[in-house]
C-alpha cells in the first residue's frame, strides 16, 4: 500500500464522509419524526390515518431502498415530480427509517405491561398523566435497542445513494478506482471511513442500552 | 405512463428473469448462512475466551459494514490483492454468506442462551440423557424461537440482494434500466412504469414471507 496515495486520497473522502453523514443524519431526522407519528396514529387507532400508516410501513418494510431511490429519482419526474439526488437521498433515507422506526415504537409501546397502566388509573391518575408520565418513559425505553439498530442499520444504507449519483463514500471509492487503479488504497480507505462513522455508533448505542437498561429495570 | 413498454416483446418475462437472479442468490446465501450460522451461534455460547473474541469481532465488523462495501471489497479487493478472478455471482454468495452468518449465529446465540438452566436440569431429574434433552427438550424450543427471526432473515437478505447491479450482475434493476434504455424513443415516460413494476414486485415477494414470520411469531409467543 502507498502511504503517498492514500495520503492524496483523502480530502476527496473526507468531503464524501461529510456528504454521507449529513444527508444520513437529514434521514434520519425524517425517520424519527415520521416513526413517532405513524406509531402514535396506529396506538391510539385514529381511524383513517392508522390504515393509511400502516399500508406505509408494510409497504416501505418490504422493499429496498435502491428500488425505492430508484422510483423517486428516476420513476418520479416522469409523472412530472423532479428532486435533487440530495433531497432524493434524504427522503428516501427517511421514509425507509420511518417505517422501521415505527415498527420499533409501537413494539414499545405494546410491550408496556397492562398492570402499569392499570396500577396509574388506580392511583387516580388522569389519561394525559398515564401516558406522558408513565406509559411513554417506559415505551421509549423499551424501544431504545430497536431505536440503536435503526440509526446503524440507516447509516449503513448510505451506501446505496451511489446509485442515484450521490458523492457518497462509495461513489468516490468506486470513481478512484475506475480512474487510478489503486484498488486496495481506496478499498483501505472506504472501509477506514465507514469504520470511523459506524464504530462509534455501535459503542456509544451499546453503553446507551446499558445506561437506560439499567435506570429503568436495575439491571 | 410508461406501464406500456412492459407488454412489448418479452420484456415482463426479462424482469421477472431478473427476479429470479436475484432471489437465486438471496436463496443461495440463506441456505449458507443458516447451516453456518448454527455452528458458529452454537460455538459462541462455549466459554472459551479465543472463540468469543474471534466471533465478536467477526460479528461486530459484518454489522458495521455496509454490504456494499463487502461486496467491493470481495469482488474488487480479492482480484487486486490475492488474483483470484471470480465471477461477480461468486463474490456476491460470498459476501450475503458471510453476512447471513454473522446475523444467523447471533439469533442462534441468543435462542440458546435464552433457555434456562432449569430446563435442562429437570429434564435430567426426570432421568433423560443429554441427547434426549436435546432433542425432545432443547431443539423444539429453539426452533420456535429460530424459525420466525429465521424467516425474517430471508426477506432481509433478499432486499440486500438488489445491490450486486452494482457489480454488474444483470439482476431485476439492471434489466429495468436496460428496458428504459431500450425504449427511450418511443417511450419516454418508461423509467416510471418501469421502476413502479420493480417496486410491486419486489414487495410481493417479500410481503407474504413478512406476514408468515410475523404470525409463526404470535403463534409461538408463549
Amino acid at each position: 500500500m502507498d502511504t503517498d496515495v492514500l495520503i492524496s486520497y483523502l480530502p476527496g473522502y473526507a468531503e464524501a464522509f461529510f456528504l454521507t453523514v449529513r444527508i444520513g443524519l437529514i434521514g434520519i431526522a425524517i425517520s424519527f419524526v415520521l416513526g413517532i407519528v405513524s406509531a402514535f396514529c396506529i396506538y391510539f387507532k385514529i381511524p383513517v390515518l392508522r390504515r393509511v400508516f400502516n399500508a406505509y410501513i408494510e409497504i416501505f418494510r418490504n422493499t429496498p431502498l435502491l428500488v425505492q431511490l430508484f422510483f423517486i429519482y428516476f420513476g418520479l419526474p416522469k409523472i412530472g415530480i423532479a428532486i435533487s439526488a440530495e433531497v432524493c437521498g434524504a427522503l428516501g433515507l427517511g421514509l425507509l427509517g420511518g417505517s422501521y422506526m415505527a415498527e420499533g415504537f409501537r413494539s414499545g409501546l405494546d410491550a408496556v405491561a397492562l398492570s402499569q397502566t392499570e396500577s396509574a388509573l388506580a392511583l387516580g391518575m388522569t389519561k394525559s398523566g398515564l401516558f406522558f408520565h408513565v406509559i411513554l418513559p417506559e415505551a421509549f425505553t423499551l424501544s431504545v435497542p430497536a431505536i440503536v439498530a435503526n440509526v446503524i442499520f440507516l447509516l449503513k444504507e448510505t451506501s446505496v445513494f451511489s446509485a442515484i449519483s450521490l458523492m457518497d463514500l462509495m461513489f468516490t471509492a468506486k470513481d478512484l478506482i475506475g480512474l487510478y487503479y489503486n484498488t486496495t488504497e481506496a478499498l483501505f480507505l472506504l472501509v477506514v471511513f465507514y469504520i470511523v462513522m459506524l464504530l462509534p455508533v455501535s459503542i456509544i448505542g451499546g453503553i446507551v442500552e446499558k445506561k437506560v437498561r439499567y435506570k429503568m429495570f436495575g439491571n | 405512463m410508461g406501464f406500456e413498454v412492459l407488454f412489448k416483446g418479452s420484456n415482463m418475462l426479462r424482469l421477472l428473469s431478473g427476479l429470479g437472479v436475484a432471489l437465486r442468490i438471496s436463496l443461495v446465501s440463506v441456505l449458507i448462512s443458516i447451516g453456518a450460522g448454527l455452528v458458529l451461534g452454537s460455538l459462541m455460547t462455549v466459554k472459551k475466551p479465543v472463540i468469543n473474541v474471534l466471533s465478536k469481532i467477526y460479528l461486530e465488523f459484518f454489522r458495521i459494514m455496509p454490504q456494499m462495501v463487502l461486496l467491493f471489497l470481495v469482488y474488487f479487493g480479492t482480484t487486486k490483492v490475492l488474483g483470484v478472478n471470480m465471477s461477480a455471482e461468486t463474490a456476491s454468495v460470498i459476501v450475503f454468506s458471510l453476512w447471513g452468518t454473522a446475523e444467523m449465529s447471533d439469533l442462534v446465540r441468543g435462542a440458546l442462551k435464552g433457555i434456562p438452566t432449569a430446563q435442562y436440569e429437570s429434564s435430567y431429574a426426570l432421568g433423560l440423557n443429554v441427547r434426549q434433552t436435546y432433542i425432545h427438550i432443547i431443539i423444539p424450543q429453539i426452533i420456535r424461537r429460530m424459525l420466525p427471526l429465521s424467516i425474517n432473515l430471508v426477506t432481509r437478505m433478499i432486499k440486500t440482494t438488489g445491490i450486486v447491479m452494482m457489480i454488474g450482475i444483470v439482476e431485476i434493476l439492471k434489466v429495468g434500466q436496460q428496458i428504459i434504455e431500450a425504449n427511450r424513443k418511443t417511450s419516454p415516460d418508461a423509467a416510471f412504469g418501469v421502476f413502479a413494476t420493480i417496486f410491486v414486485l419486489y414487495f410481493l415477494v417479500c410481503w407474504p414471507i413478512s406476514i408468515l414470520s410475523k404470525h409463526l411469531e404470535k403463534k409461538w409467543e408463549s
